[in-house]
């Protein structure tokens, strides 16, 4: 087994970030940046019907718009679309405003077929079917442990609530897409992905293009969050214009309305939970019945999320017994992906409510009744540390207790993810002028990885970071596979670990020093004339772990009368292993803190029942948090080195909504029982929301 | 009344004004663009926005294109030294006037005080965002030499940013601030 070292001199300390000069100098050249040689440009037409026949689709009318190259179609008519945004067709041509015009000249013959868009509608029996002959509803998943109904029975007090969470939208700010040149050399992509071994796959079947004939770079890519793992409708449409445009770049990236169609979401759900325990506060039963929806198809299936609607449950404490019952429904929408922490922040949100409701109902504190029902000691540990920090003991107040119009609450949630390493590869060159180049195809996300590389080569080349040329996203390097499930850190370090000791010990013989490094560098370096030692690493067990918890406590403010809620502040306790750059860990807690507050009061994707159309496809209408919305943020990085590099991008995104939710109940001293927290959903928990009785005629209120 | 009733007339009359002109296009018309100091002249189409002459014809790909309709800020270019969504003005609005983008403040080796603040405080992550938000602040800058955190907030509140790197930006901001 290989070891980090133990006092090391590079890892674990705040370093700036590797690509940061050329990103802010506006320099990086994204994949929506590139421009090869006579490039042409690619829209996509979208089906406008939630659900229908395609019967014929004419392209003739594209092609004779001037400055259009190319147009395909998505499918050969007949076939049939199930959501609004579905792809239909493609056109690739010398300007935007060509392709635009190009696009509304395309005629689709249709017949527009039923369709379902609310999940509860699509439960129904009398509900139209996303897929004929099918039922929207997916066979349940259920799961029993130990004797629930007897543990019901035995309880001294039962909570029961109904929770749910909204679709939720990546919206990572560079869209999906791909500049591709498909010639008779072969295929180059320049993708935004967030696997760019993945996208070489997916092209090289989709367009029988053998592999060693595909090359995919995505040296810059603009946010992913587990939304961008293949190629894509889009990135195969892409390759077809450019060989129909006689190999021709086509640079296909998708608007931001197409974001919010068709390439991934979170889950809904809908989560009936009952939960009883013993008079001292241990948890006993718990019974959850859950649906959502993924969209028409059961989600996309990755390396971080299995698919489906279907979400941890009981999440993180110990109940022995329970029965879990889950169900996935389709609607007539564009399918879910996995999304930073896939099903995670859903379960965080149902699970820590009904255990606030629980505190309530014991009369306990309810921070002491989750240290009391945890079973991991770190998460313990974190939720004492948390509550320090955060004053917990002197903030806590009964429900409501606050006076005036301005109510202000506490609330806390935990998490845990795995994580760990996976096979990746790295390479390293060491020249005789004594440079080092590291290549590893690998991907940066935003999350740091080139700089997480130059940190661990420069350790063991006792050098600076500085020193050492990063080289990746690019599949001409050694494979690492796919930027998912917090895996990447994991995987990547240990394999550039690996591959600089080996080269160290090539280094070693070569020049005949026995240590190269320090002021031997220069002369051990000058002795390889010309040959440069190349070495190849792999991941190694021991470098990684995998495994963390999680804790974070929210501080609001809800003003009854508008409804509007200020988080002022939130404490984060995280774990994860041994920190390689600290300054990114805190960058990426910060990211999905944020991220979790979207969740927890804004972000919402809206379908409009009676037209399948999604309502809010752009940031007017779909809020993301800005600068103005941002708590005061503290964090605590547990450092726990002998665990190995462990990822941190997803946990810290999980409990973020729970802990709002609950100090947002906690201010107003009602439960909360619906994501987004949005500020009518306030006024009509406080009763500012004038009811009308039914039957009453439109425009008179009741009491 | 009487104001609205002026009003009115004024809108009249510059609609009037419009009629009048000549209407340029719909093919592509000669422009001249002063964009970081330097003179471009090319041939656009009269629809085409600024962003889009910026990024496909000028090869400035630092302003993004993220949202196309002014709410994410991954546009802002200064105009005149105020900051400006480019993916809401037609290229043909821009003779006459100065436009800087991110390619003419400081390159990787020679950064202005707010890049180099962004790449200390690591007030980026993906990178998508940041050129704008460098833009934005550059312009508060320009203006201000020590604005307050709620100032800094409201030059910033025209840019979204998902990775979530706003806690650090805030931080690169007063270290701005601090340098003097």
């Amino acid at each position: 087994m290989s070891e980090w070292p133990k006092e090391p001199k590079q890892l674990g300390k705040e370093h700036v970030r590797y690509d940061g000069p050329i990103k802010v100098s506006g320099r990086a050249k994204f994949a929506s940046d590139i421009q090869p040689g006579g490039w042409l440009y690619g829209m996509m037409l979208r089906s406008k019907w939630p659900a229908a026949r395609i019967v014929a689709i004419d392209l003739q009318p594209a092609l004779r718009i001037p400055g259009i190259n190319a147009a395909v179609v998505a499918n050969d008519p007949p076939f049939i679309v199930r959501f609004y945004g579905q792809e239909i067709a493609a056109v690739a041509g010398v300007s935007k405003q060509a392709c635009l015009d190009a696009l509304r000249a395309i005629r689709v013959e249709s017949e527009p077929l039923p369709f379902v868009v609310k999940e509860e509608a699509a439960l129904s029996n009398a509900s139209p079917h996303v897929f004929e002959n099918q039922p929207n509803a997916g066979v349940p998943r259920v799961l029993q442990v130990g004797d629930p109904n007897a543990a019901f029975q035995s309880a001294d007090k039962i909570v029961e609530g109904f929770f749910q969470t909204s679709v939720q939208l990546h919206h990572a700010l560079e869209t999906h897409g791909n500049t591709i040149q498909l010639n008779d050399d072969g295929l180059t992509c320049w993708a935004s992905t967030q696997g760019i071994s993945g996208v070489k796959d997916s092209l090289a079947d989709n367009l029988g293009v053998p592999l060693d004939r595909v090359r995919v770079i995505s040296e810059f890519m603009g946010g992913g969050f587990g939304a961008k793992n293949g190629a894509g409708v889009e990135g195969g449409l892409a390759a077809r214009l450019s060989k129909e445009a006689g190999g021709k770049a086509v640079r296909l990236m998708l608007t931001r309305f197409d974001e919010a169609l068709a390439v991934g979401n979170r889950p809904s759900s809908f989560q009936k939970v009952r939960l009883g325990a013993k008079r001292d506060g241990t948890l006993v039963a718990y019974q959850l019945d859950a649906f959502g929806t993924a969209g028409y198809a059961s989600g996309g299936m990755t390396a971080a999320g299995g698919g489906g609607a279907g979400f941890p449950a009981p999440y993180i404490y110990q109940v022995p017994n329970s029965r879990v019952q889950q169900t996935t429904v389709a609607i007539n929408a564009g399918s879910a992906r996995a999304m930073r922490a896939p099903g995670h922040p859903q379960a965080s949100f149902g699970m820590e409510s009904i255990v606030d409701e629980m505190a309530l109902a014991l009369s306990m504190d309810p921070l002491e009744l989750r240290i009391q029902n945890d079973p991991s000691e770190i998460r313990r540990q974190q939720f004492r540390i948390a509550g320090d920090r955060f004053g917990w003991k002197a903030k806590y107040r009964s429900p409501g207790a606050s006076s005036g119009p301005v109510k202000s609450g506490v609330g806390c949630g935990g998490a845990t993810w795995g994580g760990g390493g996976h096979g990746s590869e790295a390479e390293v060159q060491i020249n005789p002028d004594g440079t080092v180049e590291v290549r590893c195809g690998t991907q940066d996300l935003g999350t740091g990885t080139k700089t997480l590389i130059a940190i661990v080569a420069a350790e063991v080349f006792s050098t600076e970071t500085s020193a050492i040329t990063v080289r990746i996203g690019d599949t001409a390097f050694p494979a690492s596979g796919g930027s998912g499930g917090s895996t990447t850190a994991a995987s990547v370090s240990p394999a550039v670990f690996d591959a600089c000791q080996n080269a160290l010990r090539d280094l070693s013989v070569a020049s005949g020093l026995a240590d190269p490094r320090g002021t031997n560098w220069g002369p051990a370096t000058s002795r390889l004339r010309i040959n440069p030692v190349v070495a190849r690493g792999r991941w190694k067990d021991g470098l990684s772990g995998h495994g963390v918890g999680g804790v974070q406590m929210a501080e609001v403010a809800v003003d009854i009368e508008t409804g509007f809620i200020r988080v002022n502040r939130i404490v984060c306790v995280q774990d994860c292993g041994l920190v390689v750059n600290r300054l990114a860990a805190i960058s990426q807690i910060n990211g999905g803190i944020i991220m979790g507050l979207g969740f927890a009061l804004y972000e919402e994707r809206i379908i409009d029942a009676a037209t399948g159309v999604v309502l809010n496809p752009n940031f007017e209408t779909y809020k993301l948090p800005g600068i103005a919305d941002i708590p005061e943020i503290d964090i605590f990085l547990q450092d726990m080195p002998e665990r190995g590099v462990i990822g941190i991008g997803e946990p810290v995104t999980v409990p973020t909504a729970a802990a709002i939710a609950n100090a947002v109940s906690n201010a107003i001293g009602k439960r909360v029982t619906r994501l987004p927290i949005s500020p009518a959903q306030i006024l009509v928990l406080v009763g500012k929301v004038p009811r009308i009785p039914v039957g009453a005629p439109n425009g008179q209120t009741g009491a | 009344m009487v104001s609205a009733l002026g009003n009115a007339a004024a809108v009249a009359q510059s609609a009037e004004a419009l009629d009048n002109q000549k209407p340029v296009g719909p093919g592509p018309t000669k422009l001249v663009l002063q964009v970081n100091g330097t003179r471009q002249e090319i041939a656009v189409e009269p629809r085409e926005t600024l962003l889009d002459v910026l990024r496909n014809r000028l090869q400035l790909t630092g302003a993004k294109e993220v949202c196309d309709r002014a709410t994410c800020g991954g546009c802002t270019v200064l105009m005149n030294g105020q900051p400006i969504y480019a993916c809401m003005k037609l290229a043909v609005e821009m003779e006459g006037q100065e436009i800087l983008s991110v390619e003419g403040l400081g390159d990787q080796k020679n950064p202005t005080r707010v890049q180099r603040a962004f790449i200390e405080c690591d007030a980026l992550m993906c990178g998508y965002c940041t050129p704008g938000f460098v833009m934005s602040l550059t312009a508060l800058f320009h203006e201000k030499k020590n604005p307050t955190q709620a100032e800094i907030k409201k030059a910033c509140s025209g840019n979204l940013c998902r990775c979530g790197t706003y806690p650090h930006i805030l931080k690169a901001a007063q270290k701005v601030v601090e340098s003097g």
